[in-house]
């Protein structure tokens, strides 16, 4: 009885516990979906957290000064003096504020505290990435003309194409490699799999130059076969790391009664194993689709910029470079270009709690 | 007559061992050919690739096993690893390996690559101001960014298992996993935004002056700091990332086990200590390489933040700017070399686990 109620309260302090975690693991995105929902000026002028009921200063009645007061001296207010800089930053006279409603009419604005919150809401920043920006641009005969720029819906298929390949592709290769690594005798098998986890570490940025002149020689540039390759590349010794992990723990008996039973290798491979290994998989591919489709650098340097072949990254990163500095924009194409990794997640979840996964989880 | 059906036999064999991959390459090629020069809606475009690529590497492997069925037994398992291990084999040697080696070579050559130096770049790596930075803020970034991640992920897993709201949980922590780089960054900059006067629109700031404090420039004027100020951008968006793989892990751990230690008058420290820390050894060495490696190769955060200002250079992004703006291929080589040295001791310890268990 007595531990039944020791082990309730625990499990109160483990929910209050992982609450707070929660809370300040959500708060920074909280605040950007906020942020998107709200109107450009609002955005850069308070903070998102102002949607919420607090205190702030309102101004309740307004001074008149005499027109002829010198802003260089001493300014009399209600029997009390201050400086002109005071004024323009505000001063707390009895719990009011004073602060220059119009300073060059003398026009001083008495504040108090008030209950209040900033519900300016919008999707206007979400139709405008969505819908493209609209450019005035002035022709050389002076009339006005408006030009849509580039939205993202081109640039979503163009991720889509990008990155499932360059998901499936590496999986594919590393699952087969990590199945010999781990049931195959061969010469050479030590070395390559040493070389393989040594290249873990190879910062993706060495091998940039090299493949961009062979891909030039190729005519490679600027296709998705180009870019499938190289993000297989570079995904592919974390993810022959974590199939060798899941798949060296399948026990030894399932191999050797099949083997009995005259299944060859591939057909033990793709019956069997892959199968077997479907939480492991799972798990592999959702990180190697995060990495892709969030991914800027690679595609910034085999795919370019342009708009047929533009992926939504580069599509985000050109909100903050080319036009200028359009933080309302940003915190919309934030969220959308979110929206797909998140379903990805939610989809494949299940696996995740079930799970043997990539890290040599015994099983 | 029976060496007559071994010789056809063999003719075959050439046959299929040359005309399968031949095969394979052209029709590939004529699809990339296709693709590359057609101008489909985006839509049936993506469709049409992404059918391409799954169903393209399918049929490479298939068809390369066929041909290596069709040889005699000994032959046939003494072919079929390549087949399997061949295709990573290639890719990784083409755009990593000898990209590598290119940049060992020209970590010994100066900065236009004209003249060899010998150990001179390494020299100037650990002794010039700049490039010592980038060495420091790295240390900085695995020994905290490691710790926190492993540490936190760790700890949430554990007390996720045994809350009441597991998924949602687990959800809000993985979901910053699902932001790309650019998308945080814009997160952060809400967060450390910097202005003076009272009216903050960043939340650190308005928190510090809600509290009576002086807002700070916490990227730019607290140094060195800043540097984890921007670490604490890593945990968050990698903790998710340990957590799944741990929760995996310890949902593993038979029950069984758990309950004799219980009845056994385990405390749940020590349960964890004596339990699960051993039963989860190679998963917590596995996560930890990981995010080690990914520490060491950090760069977008530092890039996207900062630019690499204010003393927040890390040698990913020094090595960039070295090769890319300084033209400094020497420096920028050794930069590269230096980092994969610091990881030896990470890979010598996964190849001991390997080796434990068998391989």
């Amino acid at each position: 009885m007595r531990k039944k109620k020791g082990v309730r309260q625990s499990k109160w302090l483990v929910n209050l516990v992982l609450a707070i975690i929660c809370l300040i693991w959500a708060v920074p995105s909280f605040g950007l979906l906020v942020s998107s929902f709200r109107p450009a000026a609002d955005i850069l002028e308070t903070g998102w957290w102002n949607i919420f009921p607090h205190k702030d200063w309102k101004t309740v009645t307004q001074l008149e000064l005499p027109r002829d007061t010198d802003l260089r001296g001493p300014i009399e207010v209600r029997g009390e003096t201050f400086t002109d800089d005071q004024l323009r930053a505000g001063v707390k006279q009895d719990g009011q504020q004073l602060v220059w409603g119009n300073r060059r009419a003398r026009v001083i604005d008495v504040q108090e505290k008030e209950w209040t919150a900033i519900t300016r809401f919008s999707t206007e920043n979400y139709e405008t990435v969505l819908g493209g920006k609209n450019y005035k641009i002035t022709m050389p005969d002076g009339t006005q003309k408006t030009e849509k720029g580039a939205g993202m819906g081109r640039s979503f298929w163009n991720t889509v194409a990008v990155s499932i390949p360059a998901t499936v592709i590496p999986i594919f290769i590393a699952s087969f490699a990590a199945y010999a690594f781990a049931w195959l005798k061969f010469p050479g098998r030590r070395t390559l799999f040493v070389t393989i986890i040594a290249l873990l570490v190879v910062p993706l940025q060495v091998a940039l130059i090299p493949i961009l002149r062979d891909y030039t020689s190729l005519g490679m540039n600027g296709t998705y076969f180009g870019i499938w390759i190289a993000h297989t590349a570079f995904g592919l010794p974390l993810i022959t790391y974590f199939m060798y992990n899941a798949i060296s723990q399948l026990p030894k008996d399932l191999f050797e009664s099949a083997f009995i039973d005259g299944a060859t290798n591939f057909t033990m491979f793709s019956r069997l194993v892959l199968p077997l290994t479907v939480p492991a998989l799972a798990s592999i591919s959702i990180f190697q689709f995060l990495w892709v489709w969030n991914d800027y650098l690679v595609s910034l340097i085999f795919l370019g910029s342009l708009p047929e072949v533009q992926v939504l990254s580069m599509n985000i990163a050109n909100l903050i470079g080319t036009r200028g500095n359009d933080w309302h924009l940003l915190t919309a194409a934030a969220f959308i270009s979110m929206l797909m990794p998140l379903a990805v997640f939610f989809s494949l979840q299940k696996y995740f709690v079930r799970g043997l996964l990539g890290g040599s989880v015994k099983g | 007559m029976n060496q007559a059906t071994t010789s056809r036999n063999a003719f075959q064999l050439a046959l299929f061992t040359v005309l399968v991959p031949a095969l394979n390459i052209a029709v590939h090629w004529l699809i990339f050919i296709f693709f590359r020069d057609s101008d489909l809606p985006p839509v049936v475009n993506a469709v049409l690739a992404v059918i391409w690529g799954a169903l393209g590497i399918y049929t490479i492997y298939y068809s390369l096993n066929w041909v290596v069925e069709q040889y005699p037994d000994k032959w046939k398992n003494r072919l079929l690893p390549f087949i399997f291990v061949g295709p990573a084999a290639l890719i990784l040697g083409w755009l990593l390996v000898l990209p590598t080696l290119r940049t060992l070579y020209l970590s010994f050559l100066d900065a236009s690559s004209d003249k060899f130096v010998g150990l001179s770049n390494f020299a100037a790596v650990f002794t010039d101001r700049l490039l010592l930075t980038a060495l420091r803020n790295n240390l900085l970034w695995v020994f905290f960014g490691t710790i926190a991640c492993v540490g936190l992920g760790l700890l949430i897993a554990i007390l996720a298992d045994r809350s009441s709201f597991e998924k949602l949980a687990k959800s809000i922590i993985f979901m910053p996993m699902a932001i790309s780089m650019v998308a945080a960054g814009v997160i952060w900059k809400f967060i450390y935004y910097y202005q003076p006067g009272d009216e903050q629109i960043g939340l650190l700031n308005a928190i510090v002056v809600a509290f009576g404090g002086e807002p700070q420039a916490w990227l730019s004027m607290v140094q060195p700091w800043n540097n984890l100020f921007l670490i604490v951008i890593l945990i968050w968006m990698q903790t998710g990332f340990a957590m799944v793989i741990f929760s995996a892990a310890i949902k593993s751990i038979p029950e069984e086990l758990l309950e004799a230690a219980r009845i056994d008058g385990a405390g749940e420290v020590k349960i964890f200590f004596s339990i699960m820390i051993p039963y989860i050894s190679s998963t917590l060495l596995s996560v930890t390489t990981t995010i080690i490696v990914f520490t060491l190769k950090i760069f977008d955060v530092v890039m996207v933040m900062t630019g690499g200002q204010y003393d927040t250079e890390v040698v990913a992004t020094q090595f960039y700017r070295q090769l890319f703006m300084y033209q400094n291929a020497g420096y920028g080589s050794t930069l590269a070399i230096v980092l994969l040295i610091a990881v030896i001791p990470v890979i010598w310890l996964n190849l001991r686990q390997f080796r434990k268990e068998g391989f």
